[in-house]
Parts: structure tokens; C-alpha cells; sequence
């Protein structure tokens, strides 16, 4: 049954632009495809990094933008026909996998220094260290390029086509997220998923167990970084190059916003969150105000959080409990009914 | 020689600033546990509020506007984030995380609404002229006099918050709560007001240095993130909730940052954040922080 409905929903998303070509004009089909429900997947992507890190470990990490903004770096300074050339010379297929690289070993990098702080402190270390690599991209101009970036970052042909064709693109998007997801998932279930919760409830009791919970901690952020740095490349190639705006403070706080909106309790609620924000950031102008924007996703990310902590995703579960059956392991709905049926009597 | 005197009185002349706007942040956190992510927001409300205040007087060629702007500035500052512990944050002490979120979401739409009101277009203060105007200083010589009365600010401001915290009755409950508000609720203190108290003084801090600060360079948006990221390093260098942790800190970031522009310019980030990361691996809780 779950699994039937993996598959059902796997076919609805790989038929979508498709069924959005048959319902929209050709130019508008092409927009949803690659603009939003393409770029929904990358930054989903990032956002799930950040998900992994606090749904199983307990970790928030502010950090994990610019982790995913490093892969892009790392692509955008060696890869052929990047503008200005920094390294250059290298083609995607060697350039991607040294971003993927680059973003695990800053992962590793932001596990180890936090590697002693936990909950709000957590919170504030990585945003400390995100902003300073953002200051620190920022005025290098001999790697990074300093405040322009580096332009025209296409990506390689797949089958003959632009890689940034809404098509194309959306489609490598989805294998990638689905891979990645499908990957969180079966991680979480083996031996070091279940020590990462068991981090996450009771670090001592896993220490006395004989773990090491430092290095656990550590591969963790690795993993996420890894995830992040994924998106991070499918980010790059989508805006065409890196500069530090996209890494800045505004855009690592909006993967939190996405992670929180969506739910921070399952993988999948940072698809559901990055697609709420994406469609929210398309069109804030005809909901609210063209230059507002900021505003309308600050006001729903506050309700979100002041409402249902636990994001949509919590929202649904809350519906459910409230309209379906009540499960019987559920002492509290099951109390609820009990003093529902009692005035009858 | 002379070069070395003016990049250390810059660096003490930045850590004053930097303590102004950090020891608040630094206090809200001590007593409440809460990471307040719109601290950078108030000290840009200040700014704005205060000058919105001040232009029109100093137009009118008055010689209190700045003191207007000042006072304006650090109420409204006082009074947001008073209304943000009451509204928002009290009634969910103890999540921590939850809070911080919150504090997110004001900083978002306080950022946005800020550059609705008053546009992009950077402002500063003018120093009445009885701080205007630089002032010799032996061994390096004409020095600006409004940068000096910023570091005697930060002196007399440290030591009443040292006084306020160890010799005064509200003090005495502020650091009572740090150990066991349960406890200090039980003695019949009336906890979620002295969280309001502490809420809008540490806001105030930041307006107070959001008037000083956009006095000494000009205020525009984004400054906001820039003072956000300047207070959680300096109380992560300092320790939590400390005022001595605090200054150190600050003067510890403000030399710095300093020292590195001069030295080594498109590096200097990592000078701050090296400091940052070895006081993490030596001391999690920070130089002066308690265990």
C-alpha cells in the first residue's frame, strides 16, 4: 500500500510537465516546469540537508546554504568557459564531483568546529560561520571573484540538450532529489542512523554504549553536506553562476524558513516547504505587494511557527487525527472520545 | 608607529560599539535563554526611529536633536522588544529553538517593512557640536572626538550593567533567574515581568548603540545582519550572559578586525573567525563564560 502509492506519486511527478504542457500555453508550461517546480526540487534539496541534520540528529545548522554554495564555487572555479576563468580547464564531469567534494569536506568541516555545542547554540555557531564565509567570499577576489561572482556556469549537454532546458532540467532535479531522499531514508534505518537518533535523545547513554558520538556528529554533517552540495551544483547551474548574494544571510535563512514551513519532523517536508516558498516568491506580486515579499514570507513563516511548530507537515497529521478514526495507540484521541461519548450516558 | 596607535584606538573605538550592541544581546540571553535573531533589527529601528526624529530638529537648527534622536531611538527599541517578549516569546519559555524562530520571522518582516518606510538610501547622524570635531591625542593627533566619547559611552555603560547586575535588587533577581527561575518564582518574584524588564533593556542596548553606531558610520539596511553576526560572535568568544565575557570579546573582535584589515585586507574575516573557532575547540562556553 505505501509503497503503491510511492510509485503512483513518482509517476504523477515524472509525467507533470507533461500534463502542465497539455493545461497551459507552451511558454507558461515551460515557467512551472524549470522555474518553479524545478528550481522547488534544488533548493527542496538544500532544504532536506538541513531537514536530515535536525529531524535525526537534532542539529538546526544555518550552515548548510553555504556548504551547497561551495559546491557551486568549487564548480564555478574549475569548470571550462566560467567567467572570469579562476582554475578552469576541467570539464563538468570532473568538475561536479570536486563541488560534491569540496561541499562534504566543509560539512566535515562545520561538524567538527560545532562539534562541542548543541540546540540554539548550534543555531548560532553555523550562522556565525556561514556569514563569515560569506564575508570572506565576498572581498576575495583571487578565488571567488569577490562581490560579482562567477558567471556563466551552463552545465554539460545530457543527450544532445541544454542542460538549463525547463525539461531536461526538472528531470535531472527530480532523479537527484528522489536518489537523495531514497538514500536519507535508508540511512536513517541503518546502524549509524540509529545511533544519530540515539545522538539526538541521549548522547550520553550513546557514549556509554560505546559509540562516539563526536564522530557521529561529525559524518553526519559530512552526509548533509554532501546533500547540500548537490542542490548546491543544480542551484549554480540554474542561476547560470555564484555570487555571494545567493550564499548571504537572507538566503540562508529562507532554507530554514523552507525546512520549518514544510515540517522539520520528515525528509519530505523540505519539498513541501521549498515548493510553498517558491510558488509564495513567484507570486508575492498579485498576492500582496510586488516589492513585499519579504513581509508575506516572514508573516507566514511566524504564524507557521507560532501555530503548528511542526510545519505543514504536522498541520496534515494534526487533520488527520482530528477527521479520521482514531488510531488506538493514541491515548489522547482515545481519551478525547471517551469524553466526548460520556454526557450520552 | 603612529599607523599602529590609530589601528589599535580604531579597533577599541569598534569593540565600544560592539559591546554596546552585544552586551544586549548577551543580557536577553543570560536570564531568558533566547537567541534573539531580531537583535539587529532593533538596532536598526533605532537607528531609523531616531532619525526620523532627528532630521527635523537638526534642520531647525536645535542644538538637543541629537540627544532627541538618541532618546527616541533607544524607547522605541525598549518598547519593540518589550512588545516582542509579551506578544510573542513569553508564553513559550523553555523552547528555546521555537524562539529563536520567532525572533527570525520579526527580524524578516522588521527588515522588510524598514526598507518600505524609509527606502534605501543610507543615513547618519550629525555629533552635536560639543562631541564634534576631532581632539589630540598624544602620539597620534587629531582623532575624532565623537569615537572617543563612543568608548567612554561603553565604559560608563559596562560599569552601571555590572552595577544594575551585582548591586541592585533587580540584579539580584536577574541573576537569581540565570541559576532557577522556578525557584525565583516560588519566592514570589514576578518572573515574566522581570523577563519584560530584562527583554526591554537589552533591546534598548541595541538601540542605544543602532543611535551611537549610525553616528559614527552611516546606517543603511543590512546593517542589521552585520551587527546580528558581530553580537552572536562576540558573546560566543566572551561566554553567555557575562558583561566582563562581553568586553573582552568585543575588544578582542573589534582589534581584530581591525588589525587584520591593516595587515592582510581581503583576509581579515578569517583572523576574526580563527579566534571564533579556537575559543570553541578550547573553551565551548566561551573565554569568561561559566561551564
Amino acid at each position: 500500500m505505501h509503497r503503491g502509492l510511492a510509485v503512483l506519486v513518482a509517476a504523477a511527478l515524472l509525467a507533470l510537465p507533461w500534463v502542465l504542457h497539455a493545461m497551459l500555453p507552451a511558454n507558461q508550461a515551460g515557467f512551472w516546469t524549470g522555474n518553479i517546480l524545478g528550481r522547488a526540487l534544488v533548493f527542496g534539496i538544500i532544504a532536506m540537508s538541513l531537514t536530515f541534520l535536525a529531524t535525526y540528529g537534532g542539529f538546526v545548522s544555518l550552515a548548510q546554504l553555504m556548504v551547497a554554495g561551495m559546491a557551486g564555487y568549487a564548480v564555478a572555479v574549475f569548470v571550462d568557459g566560467a567567467v572570469p576563468r579562476i582554475v578552469g580547464g576541467l570539464g563538468y564531469g570532473v568538475a561536479i564531483p570536486l563541488g560534491l567534494l569540496a561541499a562534504t569536506l566543509m560539512g566535515l568541516l562545520v561538524g567538527a568546529i560545532s562539534v562541542r555545542t548543541r540546540d540554539i547554540y548550534l543555531l548560532m555557531i553555523t550562522l556565525a560561520i556561514s556569514m563569515g564565509v560569506f564575508r570572506f567570499v565576498e572581498t576575495n577576489i583571487a578565488w571567488f571573484n569577490g562581490y560579482e561572482g562567477i558567471r556563466n556556469v551552463v552545465g554539460p549537454d545530457i543527450l544532445g540538450t541544454d542542460f538549463r532546458n525547463p525539461w531536461v532540467f526538472y528531470h535531472v532535479a527530480l532523479g537527484t532529489a528522489a536518489l537523495l531522499f531514497a538514500a536519507v531514508i535508508y540511512l536513517v534505518r541503518s546502524p549509524f542512523g540509529l545511533v544519530l537518533q540515539g545522538i539526538r535523545d541521549n548522547p550520553r547513554r550513546v557514549a556509554a554504549l560505546g559509540y562516539s558520538v563526536g564522530l557521529h556528529r561529525i559524518a553526519a554533517f559530512g552526509v548533509a553536506g554532501f546533500v547540500a552540495g548537490c542542490g548546491g551544483v543544480l542551484a549554480t547551474i540554474y542561476n547560470i553562476g555564484i555570487s555571494p548574494g545567493s550564499i548571504g544571510l537572507g538566503p540562508t535563512v529562507n532554507v530554514l524558513i523552507m525546512s520549518v514551513i514544510g515540517g522539520l519532523g520528515h525528509p519530505l517536508g523540505a519539498f513541501i516547504g521549498s515548493l510553498i516558498f517558491t510558488v509564495f516568491d513567484t507570486f508575492a506580486a498579485t498576492i500582496y505587494d510586488r516589492d513585499r515579499f519579504n513581509t508575506l514570507i516572514g508573516a507566514v513563516f511566524l504564524i507557521i511557527v507560532l501555530v503548528s511548530p511542526d510545519g505543514v507537515l504536522g498541520v496534515g497529521a494534526r487533520l488527520r487525527r482530528l477527521l479520521g478514526p482514531p488510531p488506538a495507540r493514541d491515548s489522547k484521541a482515545v481519551q478525547k472520545q471517551k469524553e466526548t461519548s460520556c454526557p450520552s450516558v | 608607529m603612529e599607523l599602529a596607535a590609530i589601528i589599535v584606538l580604531n579597533g577599541l573605538t569598534l569593540a565600544a560599539l560592539y559591546f554596546l550592541v552585544a552586551s544586549g544581546f548577551s543580557l536577553i540571553f543570560g536570564l531568558m535563554r533566547v537567541v534573539n535573531m531580531a537583535h539587529g533589527s532593533l538596532y536598526l529601528i533605532a537607528g531609523y526611529v531616531g532619525y526620523a526624529v532627528f532630521e527635523p530638529l537638526y534642520d531647525r537648527d536645535v542644538w538637543w536633536a541629537w540627544y532627541a534622536g538618541l532618546a527616541s531611538g533607544v524607547v522605541c527599541a525598549a518598547v519593540v522588544g518589550a512588545l516582542m517578549q509579551k506578544l510573542l516569546l513569553g508564553w513559550m519559555q523553555g523552547q528555546e529553538l521555537r524562539q529563536a524562530l520567532v525572533t527570525i520571522g520579526v527580524s524578516i518582516i522588521a527588515a522588510d517593512q524598514l526598507l518600505a518606510f524609509y527606502g534605501g538610501t543610507p543615513r547618519q547622524f550629525f555629533a552635536p557640536d560639543a562631541i564634534f570635531g576631532s581632539t589630540q591625542v598624544p602620539g597620534i593627533g587629531g582623532y575624532p572626538t565623537f569615537r572617543l566619547v563612543q568608548i567612554g559611552i561603553a565604559l560608563a555603560i559596562g560599569i552601571s550593567l555590572w552595577l544594575l547586575l551585582n548591586r541592585t535588587r533587580l540584579g539580584m533577581m536577574i541573576r537569581a533567574g540565570v541559576d532557577d527561575r522556578d525557584m525565583l518564582g516560588a519566592c514570589g518574584v514576578n518572573v515574566p515581568l522581570v523577563g519584560v524588564a530584562v527583554f526591554a533593556l537589552g533591546a534598548a542596548l541595541a538601540g542605544l548603540g543602532g543611535v551611537v553606531g549610525a553616528t559614527a558610520q552611516p546606517l543603511a539596511q543590512g546593517m542589521d545582519g552585520r551587527f546580528l553576526l558581530v553580537s552572536l560572535v562576540v558573546v560566543i568568544v566572551g561566554g553567555m550572559g557575562s558583561v566582563p565575557g562581553t568586553a573582552l570579546g568585543a575588544v578582542l573582535i573589534g582589534l581584530a578586525e581591525q588589525i587584520g584589515q591593516a595587515v592582510f585586507p581581503t583576509y581579515s574575516v578569517i583572523l576574526t573567525f580563527g579566534i571564533m573557532v579556537a575559543v570553541l575547540a578550547l573553551r565551548p562556553q566561551g573565554i569568561l563564560g561559566r561551564a
